[in-house]
């Protein structure tokens, strides 16, 4: 029998459709069909300015905008060789590690709602919210902040919102107990769960997974341990692994890495050192508001930038940061002009989806589900 | 990563060896590509066990026009490269190394798609996220922003 599953269906967690041949209940084939959100935000981006397309990298992967505004604004930052003050670090850091939490909030959820668990929803959503709100203090938007900026960050982190993040900490690990306590020893959350959709390490390195897929099947790479950006080394962390790579593994680490995310990110507000935010006296940064309404330079400076943008020398450069998904990389090929003559992103859902047939073949109908949605993939970073 | 090992292995396939801030970009003959890949995949002094990244490029109105770039990782020795070849301008064909690495499956596919970059012996060469009746290549410079008619 031939089966389609989506494109609009609930477990494909958006757009994706996925064709699927079967035996009974055994998966014989299946072809996972995308492109349905394809907007060709590689193409725009030719069109821009370096600054315009740091709004196209919220569009990306929607559950974690922060970290693609990150991992495209370091490229571009490598590619200018800018150098940013230790505080815009600091905060791009709590930023991002609140975003890892709040995206696998959001897959915890979804993902136990998937295999029949409808509790998990309420609480995970009631923990993303909480970050939600937090993210609306400090950048004004909830889900597509567009924050980061080319050499810093767009707004200074005041102590209300420092408050704001300590008092969402300092009970976090509470919250992720509750989680733990409703699944982890759970007897139907293991049978769904265990041994399903094994993927063992070097098979997952040949087909290019990265982030908690990989790390699950016992692999410890995690690029904010192997190539340390935005200060990653002055922190204490640990990368956690899982042993056999089944769908229960990725949710014992994405759990973990929830708690460790959240211990980065009291580290990062305890230790927020002083001084800008933001690199100003770069020629690629924007002056202050406050500067172009008084000062006649600042006032020509921010018109260029506006209309202009910045020229880069000519190269190219490829970034990448630990999104929560797995490897985001930015590669740019600049010709010396104001806009990129090629924007390629390395979306870690689009490479981890192609792992899903590997999963699925001979296994049951049910266990495909759940193979879905322990990629977690985010239909419009696989789209772009 | 030493790059005089590369230079000294394989010498005939490379063509120039770029760097860029702390970027190192080997360009390498089209025609060794396979040899070149296998090699870095394989010898225990790089082992570049995980394809990151491969894409193409589309430099009109330079010649030549196209480039295939590959990023590739070693997770053993953490280091990293980049790998480009240009391609002929007329008729775009490289080797794939879904043999080699084989996330390069989708990767290719995508490339093939938007700049009409075909890669010989693919398992399943066609398109991925335009529509399979799509007419052109969406990344190439010569396709208008706003789309055909």
């Amino acid at each position: 029998m031939v089966l389609n599953l989506g494109p609009q269906h609930p477990s494909t967690h958006g757009v994706l459709r996925v064709i699927l041949i079967l035996d009974g209940e055994i998966v014989v084939d299946a072809k996972p069909d995308i492109g349905f959100l394809h907007r060709g935000i590689e193409k725009l981006a030719e069109h821009r300015t370096y600054h315009q397309t740091i709004v196209f990298t919220d569009r990306l992967d929607y559950l974690a905008a922060l970290s693609n505004n990150l991992a495209y604004v370091l490229a571009v930052e490598k590619l200018l060789q800018l150098e940013i003050p230790k505080r815009a670090h600091y905060i791009r850091i709590a930023l991002v590690e609140l975003q890892r939490i709040a995206s696998h909030l959001f897959w915890l959820g979804t993902h136990a709602h998937d295999l029949g668990a409808m509790t998990p929803l309420f609480y995970s959503l009631r923990e993303r919210e909480a970050i939600m709100d937090i993210f609306e203090t400090v950048t004004g938007s909830r889900l597509t902040p567009s924050f980061m900026r080319i050499g810093g960050v767009a707004a200074d982190m005041d102590s209300s919102s420092v408050r704001d993040i300590q008092k969402f900490i300092a009970n976090f690990s509470e919250r992720v107990d509750d989680y733990e306590m409703l699944l982890t020893g759970n007897p139907i959350w293991k049978s769904r769960t265990c041994g399903v959709g094994i993927i063992p390490s070097e098979e997952c390195i040949n087909l290019g997974l990265s982030g908690p897929l990989l790390r699950a099947s016992g692999c410890g790479w995690d690029i904010r341990k192997s190539t340390p950006y935005s200060s990653y080394d002055d922190f204490d962390f640990e990368i956690p692994v899982g042993s056999t790579g089944d769908v229960y593994d990725r949710y014992l680490v994405r759990i973990k890495e929830m708690r460790q995310s959240a211990w980065i990110v009291s580290q990062a507000i305890e230790g927020l050192p002083e001084g800008r935010w933001i690199a100003r006296e770069q020629a690629a940064v924007f002056p202050d508001k406050q500067g172009v309404a008084s000062d006649i330079y600042a006032m020509i400076h921010h018109f260029n930038l506006v209309l202009e943008g910045v020229r880069p020398p000519a190269g190219e450069v490829y970034h990448s940061i630990e999104s929560p998904r797995g490897e985001l990389g930015f590669y740019i090929v600049s010709n010396g002009g104001n806009q990129p003559l090629r924007l390629k992103i390395r979306a870690p859902s689009f490479v981890n989806l192609q792992s899903l047939v590997r999963m699925v073949k001979g296994k049951l109908l049910s266990d495909a589900i759940a193979s879905i949605s322990t990629i977690d993939i985010v239909l419009a970073e696989v789209d772009r | 990563m030493d790059i005089k090992i590369l230079s000294e292995t394989l010498g005939q396939c490379i063509i120039e060896i770029e760097s860029f801030n702390t970027e190192v970009t080997l360009i390498v003959d089209r025609r060794s590509i396979l040899t070149v890949c296998d090699f870095l995949k394989n010898d225990p002094r790089l082992l570049f066990d995980f394809l990151s990244d491969c894409c193409g490029v589309d430099r009109f109105p330079e010649s030549p026009r196209y480039w295939v770039v590959y990023h590739i990782y070693s997770i053993a020795h953490n280091h990293r490269v980049s790998i480009k070849a240009s391609l002929d301008d007329a008729k775009p064909v490289i080797d794939s190394v879904v043999s080699i690495w084989q996330s390069a499956d989708w990767m290719e596919r995508e490339c093939y798609d938007m700049f009409g970059i075909e890669f010989r012996n693919h398992p399943d060469m066609r398109r991925i996220l335009m529509p399979d009746d799509f007419q052109g290549f969406p990344l190439r410079k010569d396709f208008p922003l706003e789309g055909l008619e």
